[in-house]
């Protein structure tokens, strides 16, 4: 069982904006969704996963990167070269 | 390569496109001149590629994804871009930003999803093929609701490389088309290994279909013809596997214990790797801006409130949820147990048969609106995700109709078989022609 | 040595490998002298749809330090993702190592404050993108935004985390400095390059709560960060209060180490194996990989080949590029150099080195290697040797045309002047002994100080051995100069 705080605290780490009206709405559907991803209780064992194809690299050679247009064509807001972020702090 | 233009201006009645290309260059090759639809989760270099959400309107890829690449070498038009479910989180592509597409079927339905765009494109005669995505059965569910042939390819055999990734450990670009023909045709192009997808394959398809099942062995798994199972559905996929057996093919019963656990392993781990790629929507270096006057998570939150649709936003909530600390173990650890389990279960039983035959929805398509609790909606793509947890081709071929829709048969098969289901595909295809 | 107070220090270093290219994509790692996101692709600028590929090289780097470190390659890792949202980090979420590191256990050992070896045993090393780069901008008036640049995002880092075995801020620094060599003698590493090392500090007083210094981006900040933590910390226990477990910011000009609030702390992380890579299984490789010479080998080597003292040669081998110099300084006449050699360039050319902020690039070598020839043949004090030495590293430092060592030692007539050599004169000129020619000036010019010492006053005699250095420009020779002053006053007395 999620309570509404419970899925209020998701969307903070999430740090996905919820509305407290859709919080009702959300918390309903997650605990019938929960409920059902309950049935992996039942899976036994805790096989590791197997993957096969294994050391894929590629060498140390240096190719061209975008030019700076390209770069910054599709962000909304440039300045001297940089792309313009909100403030972090 | 000589460079033409393809005129494309089609009577979309049905939104299956989110841009059309009207003057489209194509070249020689294989494809010289098809025109091409392609999914709007797939980049196109100059084209705008937004995965039918708000979040990335505007935004042009400076660069083509790796099959699409390939399709611009085989000479194909690339007309346009289709409309498809938010991120490919959907069934029914109505979950999209721009509008839900119609089935040409039926418009008062569903085309299926998340390529339901592709699936309306190709059904609706205004392309003759088009590339779609599966992540759990979205390339199969839509040709299955719209009457057409579309195949989820063995996982790595097509490079991902510029699909907007969603779930990428479950996803794969395959073709749709008309027919089964079309459907190998363009997986001749885009098949084969790709240095810039570490989890691609060298495994070029070449292969031209054969219209032969003399000696196969076919298992029936009893899950496909369970509960949730339209018994009409049910008894056209019967027939048409019976039609097989009158081909030349053996069936046998079998069954897929793990099912039980494959819906929840899915969605849980679709959900995880979303949370993860979707994170990087935050307005600083494409789609709509974040406001640079406030502060970093509120504009960051805030981007992603306005720009990412309810169901995405529930499934970045899911994921997030399983991938915390303390519910890691619980959800994430176990499903990949359970995938596991139905890897095992499905190498066990092609140690027996050839291919696995049942139907490839468990309904026909949905009347729009119809789905609207999400659970209900995520419980109709149990036969389709299997083959997406354990990496195999499936193809969707029409088998009849229910009720007047179509219904699909889904033959899957062996890792790297593809030619295998193919040439099961199109012996059916050409019986019933 | 167990106290009350014992320090507890563990250190997290990243340090950026030298490769050519970004760990996961093809552009250039040498973006530094480049304008913001020129080195940049769909790849490290994170656009949807991108997909790394590793690089080989990276690899091979992490894996020779592994084997150099003494670690232990595990036979399967993988790469993970780290969620968290930051403007600088390109996907949303760093591709790191998590669970199945590349390597575990290990030791490094550097000195101890006793002398003697200490073992740091190492606790795993994983390879990692770094992100890019954030310039603050604008004030509180204008509104702050801030800026980046995407050209660091992708340089391969790898991370070296140690146990809680250091005991002291000194310590602490040894063992990034004892760690900055190793990786510059694999070659894998540049220290020179700005911000190519970043360091994490965990840091305890016995029986209290650990905190975490983040962001010390320098050498020395490692050593200043910690002394300020311990200060604080103990400041805080002698008052009777509670260490909290939290996460701290050093602040680089100041030298002072702040709170960084709870957030941090509440960091969940939601780490899983990155889908787009698959695993590592390179356990095989390590019988592959040869190792250089190391320090410690060659610490031994300069004692046992070059007679070096042990602190010398603890510095000269404390630097790949240092070691490499003296080397190459000594190489024409080991046994004659060796000796003279290490001491001027351990105890004089680093400290004028440092106090031009210049490295040891700019030196001029075979300038460098005259200059300690002719001090071996005798012909110059100490004092004048690092006034040609100065004057060397001014030229050099100004992009003047540079001297060489003898010209300066002629232009500036540093010669020792003694009796002997006088007749030795570089470029052979014939002066006369200005030594004598002072002493008698001085005599002359200060009958009151000579009257001073025939009446036995010590100081005088002092007065006047300062009096002729002065006149002979410091150029004279101490022994001698005493020697002949001695005389000369003899004769006035007779």
């Amino acid at each position: 069982m999620v309570t509404e705080k419970d899925v209020e605290h998701i969307a903070e780490l999430a740090d996905i904006g919820i509305n407290t009206g859709e919080l009702g709405t959300f918390t309903h559907q997650f605990n019938a969704i929960l409920d059902y991803f309950d049935v992996l209780d039942q899976v036994k064992g805790d096989t590791t996963v197997t993957r096969d194809l294994t050391n894929i690299m590629r060498e140390d050679v240096v190719e061209p990167s975008l030019s700076r247009d390209e770069v910054l064509k599709n962000a909304a807001a440039q300045e001297d070269g940089f792309i313009k972020a909100p403030r972090v702090m | 390569m000589e460079a033409h233009e393809l005129s494309f201006e089609p009577d979309d009645r049905y939104n299956a496109f989110l841009a059309v290309c009207k003057k489209a260059p194509c070249g020689k090759g294989k494809l010289a001149g098809i025109a091409v639809a392609v999914k709007d989760n797939i980049s196109t270099k100059g084209i705008e590629t937004t995965c039918a959400s708000k979040i990335l309107k505007g935004y042009i890829p400076p660069y083509d994804a790796h099959a699409v690449e390939l399709l611009r070498h085989a000479g194909a038009a690339i007309v346009g871009k289709t409309n498809m479910d938010e991120f490919g989180m959907g069934t029914t592509t109505e979950n999209s930003a721009f509008g839900p597409t119609l089935n040409p079927c039926d418009t008062s339905r569903v085309p299926g999803g998340s390529s339901g765009g592709s699936a309306a494109a190709v059904a609706g005669n205004m392309v003759r093929m088009a590339l779609g995505t599966d992540t759990g059965g979205s390339i199969r569910c839509p040709a299955a609701f719209c009457g057409i042939v579309g195949l989820k390819p063995t996982y790595g055999r097509v490079s991902r490389y510029g699909l907007i990734a969603y779930a990428n450990s479950l996803e794969q670009i395959g073709p749709m088309g008309r027919t089964v023909s079309d459907v190998s045709t363009l997986l001749q192009v885009i098949a084969g290994k790709d240095r810039h997808d570490s989890t691609s394959y060298d495994r070029p398809y070449t292969h031209t279909p054969v219209a032969d099942v003399k000696g196969l062995k076919i298992g029936i798994p009893g899950e496909y013809f369970g509960g949730g199972v339209d018994p009409k559905v049910a008894g056209v996929v019967k027939t048409a596997i019976s039609r097989l057996e009158e081909l030349g093919a053996t069936t046998v019963p079998c069954s897929i214990p793990s099912m039980k656990f494959a819906l929840a392993a899915y969605y849980v781990t679709c959900t995880c790797e979303a949370s993860s790629n979707l994170a990087r929507f935050d307005g600083v270096r494409y789609g709509p801006a974040a406001d640079t006057k406030k502060s970093w998570h509120d504009a960051y939150k805030e981007v992603r409130k306005a720009g990412f649709g309810t169901e995405v936003r529930r499934r970045i909530m899911l994921g997030t949820f399983a991938l915390s600390s303390g519910y890691y173990g619980k959800y994430y650890t176990k499903a990949q147990v359970a995938r596991e389990n139905v890897k095992a279960d499905f190498a066990r039983l092609f140690s027996e048969v050839d291919l696995l035959a049942g139907p490839t929805m468990p309904t026909i398509a949905f009347r729009l609106k119809e789905k609207s609790d999400p659970l209900s909606m995520y419980l109709s793509d149990i036969l389709t995700v299997p083959a997406n947890l354990a990496g195999i081709p499936a193809i969707s071929v029409p088998c009849g109709k229910a009720d007047g829709m179509p219904v699909g048969l889904q033959i899957m098969g062996r890792p790297f078989e593809d030619e295998c289901v193919i040439d099961a595909a199109y012996a059916y295809e050409q019986a019933v022609k | 040595m167990m106290s009350e107070d014992q320090v507890i220090v563990g250190l997290e270093v990243h340090c950026q490998l030298d490769t050519k290219s970004k760990l996961f994509c093809g552009c250039s790692t040498d973006y530094r002298s480049d304008g913001p996101n020129t080195h940049v692709c769909p790849v490290c600028l994170g656009l949807p749809g991108a997909m790394p590929v590793l690089n080989k090289r990276s690899i091979e780097y992490a894996m020779k330090v592994a084997k150099a470190l003494n670690c232990t390659v595990l036979h399967e890792s993988e790469f993970s993702r780290k969620n968290y949202f930051y403007p600088d980090l390109n996907k949303a979420y760093q591709i790191t190592q998590y669970d199945k590191p590349l390597a575990e256990g290990g030791y490094l050992e550097i000195e101890s404050d006793e002398g003697g070896e200490r073992r740091i045993r190492l606790t795993r090393i994983h390879v990692e993108e770094d992100p890019g780069r954030l310039v603050h901008m604008g004030n509180a008036e204008r509104g702050k935004y801030s800026l980046v640049d995407y050209n660091r995002a992708g340089i391969p880092l790898i991370e070296i985390v140690s146990e809680p075995d250091m005991r002291s801020p000194k310590e602490a620094r040894k063992f990034l400095n004892k760690l900055r060599a190793t990786l510059e003698y694999l070659s894998v590493f540049d220290s020179e390059k700005e911000g190519s090392l970043r360091v994490d500090a965990n840091i305890s007083i016995k029986g209290n709560e650990r905190v975490e210094v983040k962001n010390i981006t320098s050498y020395k900040g490692v050593e200043k960060a910690l002394t300020f933590e311990v200060t604080r910390q103990k400041n805080l226990i002698r008052r009777g209060q509670r260490i909290e477990r939290e996460t701290r910011h050093f602040i680089e000009s100041t030298g002072i180490t702040q709170s960084s609030r709870s957030k941090e702390q509440e960091h969940d992380y939601r780490y899983f194996p990155e889908p787009d890579l698959r695993p590592l299984h390179v356990q095989s490789w390590m019988e592959g990989i040869v190792l250089p010479e190391l320090p410690d080998a060659r610490r031994e080597r300069f004692v046992a080949q070059y007679g070096c003292s042990l602190n010398h040669a603890r510095t000269l081998t404390g630097e790949l590029k240092l070691a490499n110099f003296f080397e190459h300084v000594v190489a024409a006449d080991p046994k004659g150099l060796s000796t003279l050699a290490a001491t001027w360039i351990a105890d004089t050319l680093i400290g004028e080195l440092n106090y031009r902020s210049m490295n040891l690039e700019s030196v001029d070598a075979p300038g460098f290697t005259e200059l300690i020839g002719i001090l071996k043949s005798g012909i110059l004090t100490d004092k004048s040797g690092i006034d040609v030495l100065r004057v060397m590293l001014d030229q050099r430092m100004n992009h003047q045309s540079c001297e060489t060592s003898a010209a300066i030692v002629d232009r500036l007539k540093l010669r020792k002047v003694t009796s002997v050599t006088l007749e030795k004169s570089l470029t052979y000129e014939i002066v006369p002994n200005p030594i004598l020619t002072a002493i008698t000036e001085v005599l002359t010019e200060q009958p009151g100080a000579v009257d001073d010492f025939m009446k036995g006053k010590k100081g005088a005699f002092n007065f006047l051995v300062g009096q002729v250095m002065k006149k002979t420009r410091g150029c004279a020779d101490p022994g001698e100069l005493n020697r002949m002053l001695v005389e000369a006053l003899k004769k006035k007395e007779v």
